[in-house]
């Protein structure tokens, strides 16, 4: 059976399709906000907040939530809205807090997961949060409605808000005094990617997220000049990125999360070969 | 009226005062020069003035028809800019973002501002150059650009020169006297360059231990304007 043949029969599967969907609306939400997150320095901000939910999804099936999403989500946001608010005056400057809260949730979450064990496979639960391996194979529908619903919230936000992201992304005090409300658009920020986030933990758990936020800006930025060739590039790396690995992933049976980095990789030496080339 | 009114104003952070009792009037077509050591508060008074921190006490009234958001602002360059990508045209526009409100594209009106202003500082031919790749001269006229897309009226400038050699610094500040005299803005520069403020500003305000507000020739016979002088000055300084 050649990998065509192994592909539309994979492709038969709903639990496939599902799939794609999702991986494909977060990969676009994410690239969209990481260009954003990259320049505003934050670009470790994705694994902190992955790191955060994986702490409140401890927490959670600890307690035997039955739905974990309304603990994750909220406490997510919130730590998001408190790590984009200190960046600016704060007595421990961005970088620190976001590594501070990264760690502190991490062993937070796996500490309790081993003191309150709810099932007999601690490490193999562990490492499926944190690398992703099998959640986004066993959707529910309502969870891919969910995912596509957020989704297109957040690109509509992103689209609507373009200009004022932009400015508040390239000079906060100057946007700040001409009128601009930056502190709404920052709190904007902050929850649209902390839902991305919760959102992408089902696709490449929590350790790959920043890869997911941070590689297609970061190759956009070696070639592209202006912010929307960067923004739009960043989207459509991401998407092509994701949905190449996805599928590589479902041909040759490797882990869906790291095959989707490793493409992004893969792009970005592509794009900073192609940069180098042209600036010489 | 004057444009900006500055009453019995005292600045600080977190309860302890750096600067106390500035009382200062700045009507339009003024250019006022803010000098004084560092850590005087130059630059915590810009930010009151823009509304980005509230004094400690006295008040800040805008007068002659100026709103608190039609203020052009040139602020340091902060590393975050240095290698953004974003194209000047980019840039610039954005400096219509205050005209907008809530609505979430710029319009026709505020695009040709945007054009009038880059072709009024020589910006036309970079439009689509990348900020990160443009001089030290470029991207203060790209960011002197987009504060002209704020504001018709009045023009803070935050050290606008530091860094810039001294052709590309003569050249702007021809460019912002021009502003001053030919389109009527005021200017208010905070500066380190004693000698250029006192070529081109009319008003002259020191914050220091000693404060002083007044006309440029009234700042040369005055106490703290001789001793600044003495080591600043264009006439037998420290520095020539």
């Amino acid at each position: 059976m050649n990998a065509f043949e192994k592909l539309t029969l994979y492709l038969q599967y709903p639990f496939v399709r599902y799939a794609l969907i999702v991986g494909v609306l977060i990969a676009l939400c994410s690239s969209l906000l990481g260009v954003t997150l990259v320049l505003k320095r934050f670009s470790f901000i994705g694994d902190g907040l992955s790191h955060v939910a994986f702490g409140a999804m401890a927490v959670a099936s600890v307690l035997r939530l039955s739905d974990n999403m309304a603990l994750v989500l909220p406490v997510t946001v919130l730590c998001a809205v408190l790590l984009l608010r200190t960046g600016q005056n704060a007595q421990i400057r961005g970088d620190a807090s976001v590594a501070m809260i990264s760690v502190g949730a991490l062993a937070v979450g796996y500490l309790l997961m081993n003191l309150y064990p709810t099932s007999a496979n601690i490490s193999g639960d562990v490492c499926s949060t944190l690398f992703g391996s099998t959640s986004i194979l066993t959707l529910t529908p309502l969870e891919v409605w969910l995912c596509v619903i957020l989704s297109i919230l957040s690109v509509a936000a992103f689209v609507c808000f373009y200009h004022k992201i932009f400015a508040v992304t390239f000079d906060e005090s100057f946007a700040r005094a001409t009128g601009t409300n930056a502190g709404f658009y920052n709190l904007l920020i902050a929850v649209m990617i902390a839902v991305i986030i919760v959102l992408a933990m089902n696709l490449v758990g929590s350790l790959l997220i920043s890869a997911l936020v941070i590689f297609p800006a970061l190759s956009a930025m070696r070639i592209f000049r202006s912010f929307r060739a960067v923004t739009i590039c960043s989207a459509c790396l991401s998407v092509c990125c994701t949905l190449a690995g996805m599928l590589i992933a479902v041909v040759a049976a490797t882990p869906v999360g790291s095959t989707i980095v490793a493409a992004d990789i893969a792009a970005f030496a592509g794009f900073s070969a192609v940069g180098m080339l042209r600036n010489r | 009226m004057a444009q900006l009114a500055c009453q019995d104003v005292s600045l600080g952070y977190e309860g302890r005062e750096i600067v106390g009792g500035l009382t200062f009037t700045v009507n339009a077509g003024d250019y006022l020069c803010i000098v004084g050591e560092n850590g005087s508060g130059k630059s915590t008074l810009m930010k009151t003035i823009l509304g980005l921190r509230s004094p400690m006490r006295g008040e800040i009234v805008m007068g002659d028809g100026l709103r608190a958001n039609e203020i052009g602002y040139l602020p340091q360059q902060t590393a975050v800019q240095r290698d953004f990508p974003a194209s000047v045209r980019e840039i610039v526009l954005s400096g219509c973002q205050g005209r907008c409100g809530l609505r979430p594209f710029y319009n026709r009106d505020e695009r040709r501002l945007a054009a009038d202003n880059m072709e009024k500082l020589g910006l036309t031919p970079l439009a689509r150059r990348c900020y990160r790749d443009l001089s030290g001269g470029q991207t203060q006229r790209v960011l002197l650009a987009r504060a002209l897309c704020a504001t018709q009226k009045l023009l803070l400038l935050d050290e606008p020169v530091s860094g810039l050699d001294p052709k590309v610094t003569a050249e702007l500040y021809r460019l912002i006297a021009d502003l001053n005299a030919r389109d009527g803005i005021t200017v208010i520069m905070i500066s380190h360059d004693i000698s250029a403020a006192l070529r081109y500003a009319t008003h002259i305000l020191h914050i220091g231990e000693r404060a002083f507000f007044g006309t440029r020739d009234e700042y040369r016979e005055s106490g703290p304007g001789r001793e600044y002088l003495r080591f600043h000055g264009p006439k037998g300084g420290a520095k020539p």
